[in-house]
């Protein structure tokens, strides 16, 4: 028996978890997630993987990365460098290492170390043996595979069945260090195989394999203990930003007294809101795989029409093939709901890496004056709030509404707090049933929205159409005066969702050197930049705009009070111009489009160097 | 239970407000006049009629028809369609649309609708020629057509749209013409009686860019000797006096006696017969088939949806607000 090692108290702990993308390495990640979560930290997470379902066996770009901060303290990102690196491979650890903080933990599966690995890893020679990563690192080898088939020796699986479970040995490993219970991997295991005993025994053998070898091995001379966060008060539960649109857009639609209809084609990195909410009958929803973009958004509209709220999700490329469908949406005047999940473009680019280059298509990119909302959401469970938010203003002003989120939310995942069914304002929809006095383009004089009528109602049989209609009436009308008269009818009708919008936050002081404004996801690296700099008594404050469009009125005035503005955005400074171009304000870009997020430490120094 | 009074209608009913503006003598009037008159004798209420079409001069219909309409964009109404049905199945949807919408720049969402077996109704107008745009030709204009887009005539082979919808598993197929109303009138009412997707390729004279493109089998001298009608259940005849008849070999189709004549079946399990059948061409000696090619039992996609919706709620209970937010792992922070 080795001595019982000591117990540090850690504030917060970044791990990466990365191999091959058929090691299991999003879902050990996601179990030490939901363990972390259920522990009461708060969290942050970033999955990493490659477009390659199955890239060949110990390729560079084959790697697969989930990367997780779990922390005793509020915390706004996934972390800049991990504390902890699992690298199951040579090649997970060559295009990882880089990464790794100096005197991290590197966590190394030296079976997996053989001259074929290494040769395909690009390693002339082993880096375990050759390079100083000893020196550098807390190295820890184990050969997890001779370890899991010791483990799961006698069950009768082959080899390389059994080399399958070694990620659950690896995470075995890691709750012993991090102190914690294997109770909710040990449940999950048990629901996912529990009707195929061979595999659920081979996984189960290997987590507590892990856990012991661990315990026993010497590997490991502390360990480690993050203490729950001081979160608000509330009911928890761990959601990644698909999951939590998926949610939204139901409650939004509950709380609309609609019935949901998906439409939707599957594409990176969006497809898991159509998953989520195809398991989500039992709430009234439709989903329906369209054949394509086109008659996923049409589809769509045609649900809308009938009375259902009709919602569309999509990634770039296929917001492009729904930009004219969107134009219908917009001079029909129904109520529509379109998620685009952004990725890196242009064309199919890098299907799961993140970016924020849609922004100007989602504002603009339509043919002749189009104008719609644009909301984009700050967090993965701010994706939630922005999809209900999303529902209320398409159906109250009758017009699509486009949802900004990207890969980098969609697939992060941070503690929810459950809102109560009463946080949740309800926005019944009204149905016109009333025939006396009915016009299909009548606005109602505060939203200038038309009335919404569900085909089978008695007595208010009418046309809507895609040629430019006469005012009221709705009639085809090529008047040219009537067709300017509806222009700017459909553009206050849209403008005018502005004049709801709360005041303008600043976080920080209402005036100071430099105010960095941003938009979407790249909110928490902000966050944690603006904070260190306030702490080392920086005059720097942040805006963060969830409405893109139309932005907020207030906002020009707001930004006037600082001396510089700076736009950190994962584009080439599209909001920057947006917001330039609309206030007169000389905002300053900060570019990055590498397909992964702003780390904080970037933006602080970029603050450093404005304000030094 | 009591039954519904069916309602009593007259075509005027079906009439909308505005004025038309097609070109006078187009043949969209004869099939707008048909579709009215069937309106108005299906018992349905007028409330529960949708008429859904793409973009083109047929799909101008939407505003002539006292129903709920929507004019679309091009190709796609039979996605609209099929989200408005799927939405609210008890609706009637009707999409009219031209041989662009449905062959070209909709062929897609043509073919899946007729495979997912979408209780919608869809009425092809094939005037084999891009009016609206003045005059180009369309994936089903003969081979060599001279027009604004091939002025030493066209290459392209054209589709066969009662083929294509046989491929594509449409559960009814029929075809029509513009000036033969009565049998409009017939084809109309089968397919309202159909349970699922309908598919009818209505043959219409444009008189403009097109004129007469049908005449060599649609006008009264030639008429019916040069086309056939196809009834279910009825001998294959034709001929001023029906005195004639088709016969399948076992690779060809003969012209036989009316009394030798086979009997007609469009709902047997192959549709070796339609798709066979089809095939006669304009230009040879069989007559050109008219009447319901197919017409097969296959489950419906908007009941299914529904049906799914209601199995699952009934399994797991009807969702709450409260059962979704708090579903799955959750923990409680003081």
């Amino acid at each position: 028996m080795s001595p019982v090692p000591a117990l540090e108290t850690l504030d917060e702990v970044v791990i990466r978890f990365a191999g091959d993308s058929g090691d299991g390495m999003q879902l050990t990640g996601n179990q030490f997630t939901n363990s972390s979560a259920l522990a009461g930290n708060d969290l942050a997470t970033f999955p990493d993987y490659p477009a390659e379902i199955r890239a060949p066996v110990g390729t560079l770009f084959g790697v697969s990365g989930f990367q997780v901060r779990f922390s005793s303290r509020d915390i706004h990102t996934p972390g800049d460098r991990p504390d902890v690196l699992v690298a199951m491979n040579p090649a997970a650890l060559k295009t990882n290492v880089k990464d790794l903080k100096p005197g991290g933990m590197l966590i190394v599966n030296s079976g997996n170390f053989g001259a074929k690995d290494l040769e395909k890893a690009g390693y002339e020679r082993n880096p375990l043996e050759e390079e100083n990563l000893e020196h550098d690192f807390q190295l820890v080898e184990i050969d997890l595979n001779e370890a899991v088939i010791q483990a799961v020796a006698g069950l009768g699986l082959s080899n390389k069945d059994a080399l399958r479970s070694k990620n659950l040995l690896a995470l075995g490993m890691l709750y012993w260090i991090y102190n914690r219970p294997l109770d909710s991997t040990e449940a999950w295991l048990n629901k996912k195989f529990g009707n195929k005993e061979q595999i659920l025994e081979a996984n189960l053998r290997a987590l507590r394999a892990g856990h012991k070898i661990a315990e026993n091995g010497e590997f490991f001379q502390v360990r480690y203990e993050v203490k729950p966060a001081q979160l608000p008060p509330g009911r928890y539960r761990n959601l990644m930003g698909n999951a939590a649109t998926a949610m939204g857009l139901v409650v939004g639609a509950k709380r609309a007294g609609l019935k949901l209809f998906y439409g939707s084609y599957p594409i990176t990195p969006a497809t898991d809101i159509l998953h989520n909410l195809a398991r989500f009958k039992n709430h009234g929803v439709i989903t329906f795989q369209a054949e394509d973009e086109i008659a996923s958004i049409t589809s769509a509209i045609g649900a809308s029409y009938a009375g259902r709220l009709g919602v569309t999700g999509t990634s770039g490329p296929g917001l492009a093939l729904k930009t004219e469908a969107l134009g219908m949406a917009v001079i029909t005047e129904l109520p529509l709901v379109v998620i685009d999940v952004q990725r890196g473009g242009p064309s199919t680019g890098l299907p799961t890496k993140t970016e924020q280059a849609d922004l100007l298509q989602a504002v603009f990119g339509r043919n002749s004056e189009a104008p719609l909302p644009v909301i984009a959401p700050c967090s993965s469970s701010d994706c939630f709030w922005s999809a209900v938010e999303a529902v209320r203003i398409a159906v109250t002003y009758m017009t699509p509404v486009i949802l900004l989120s990207d890969g980098y939310l969609g697939n992060g995942a941070e503690p929810f707090r459950i809102p109560s069914v009463d946080e949740i304002e309800p926005f019944e929809v009204q149905f016109r049933t009333e025939a006396e006095g009915f016009l299909p383009y009548a606005r109602n004089p505060d939203t200038l929205a038309r009335p919404w009528v569900k085909p089978g109602t008695p007595g208010l049989e009418h046309r809507i159409g895609t040629l430019e209609k006469s005012d009221g009436s709705g009639n085809v009308d090529y008047d040219p005066d009537n067709h300017e008269k509806m222009v700017k009818l459909r553009e206050a009708k849209v403008m005018g969702i502005a004049a709801g919008y709360k005041p303008t936050e600043v976080f920080g002081d209402p005036e100071g050197d430099l105010v960095v404004l941003g938009w979407g996801s790249t909110f928490g690296a902000i966050r944690s930049a603006v904070d260190s700099a306030r702490q080392k008594g920086l005059k720097v404050s942040q805006v963060h705009v969830r409405n893109v469009w139309p932005l907020p009125r207030d906002l020009g005035e707001v930004l006037g009070k600082f001396r510089q503005v700076l736009v950190p955005e994962m584009n080439r400074g599209q909001f920057a111009r947006l917001v330039r171009s609309e206030f007169l304000v000389d905002a300053r870009s900060m570019s990055k489009v590498q397909g992964k997020p702003f780390f904080s430490s970037e933006v602080l120094e970029r603050i450093e160097e404005i304000l030094g | 239970m009591t039954t519904a009074q069916a309602p009593v209608y007259k075509k005027k009913d079906f009439e909308s407000d505005q004025e038309n503006r097609w070109c006078p003598g187009c043949g969209d009037y004869a099939i707008l006049n048909a579709v009215q008159q069937s309106f108005a004798q299906l018992g349905v209420p007028k409330e529960k009629f949708v008429i859904v079409s793409g973009i083109g001069c047929s799909s101008r219909f939407t505003y002539y028809m006292d129903t709920y309409g929507f004019h679309t964009i091009h190709g796609r109404p039979t996605a609209v369609a099929s989200g408005i049905k799927i939405a609210n199945p008890e609706l009637q949807v009707w999409v009219v649309c031209g041989d662009g919408d449905g062959f070209s720049i909709g062929g897609n969402h043509m073919i899946h609708s007729m495979r997912r077996n979408i209780d919608i109704k869809v009425l092809v107008f094939n005037n084999r020629i891009y009016g609206l745009t003045k005059g180009q030709y369309s994936p089903t204009s003969e081979q060599g057509k001279r027009t604004g887009s091939t002025p030493y005539g066209s290459l392209d082979h054209p589709f066969n749209p009662i083929a294509l919808a046989l491929g594509a598993g449409s559960t009814f197929v029929a075809r029509t013409v513009d000036t033969q109303i009565p049998h409009t009138r017939k084809i109309l009412q089968a397919a309202h009686e159909h349970e699922g997707f309908a598919f009818v390729e209505i043959l219409q004279n444009c008189v403009i860019f097109n004129n007469k493109a049908f005449e060599h089998i649609t006008s009264k001298g030639v008429r019916d000797e040069r086309q056939i009608d196809l009834r279910p259940g009825q001998p294959m005849v034709f001929g001023a006096g029906l005195e004639r008849g088709l016969r399948f070999t076992p690779d060809a189709i003969e012209i036989v006696g009316a009394s030798e004549a086979d009997l007609w079946d469009p709902t047997g399990a192959s549709g070796a017969r339609a798709y066979r059948v089809c095939q006669n061409s304009e230009h040879d000696e069989l007559p050109v088939p008219m009447g319901i090619f197919r017409q097969v039992q296959r489950p419906i996609l908007d009941r299914q949806i529904h049906a799914q919706v209601e199995d699952v709620s009934e399994r797991l209970g009807p969702g709450t607000l409260e059962s979704l937010l708090n579903s799955g792992d959750t923990w409680e922070v003081r």
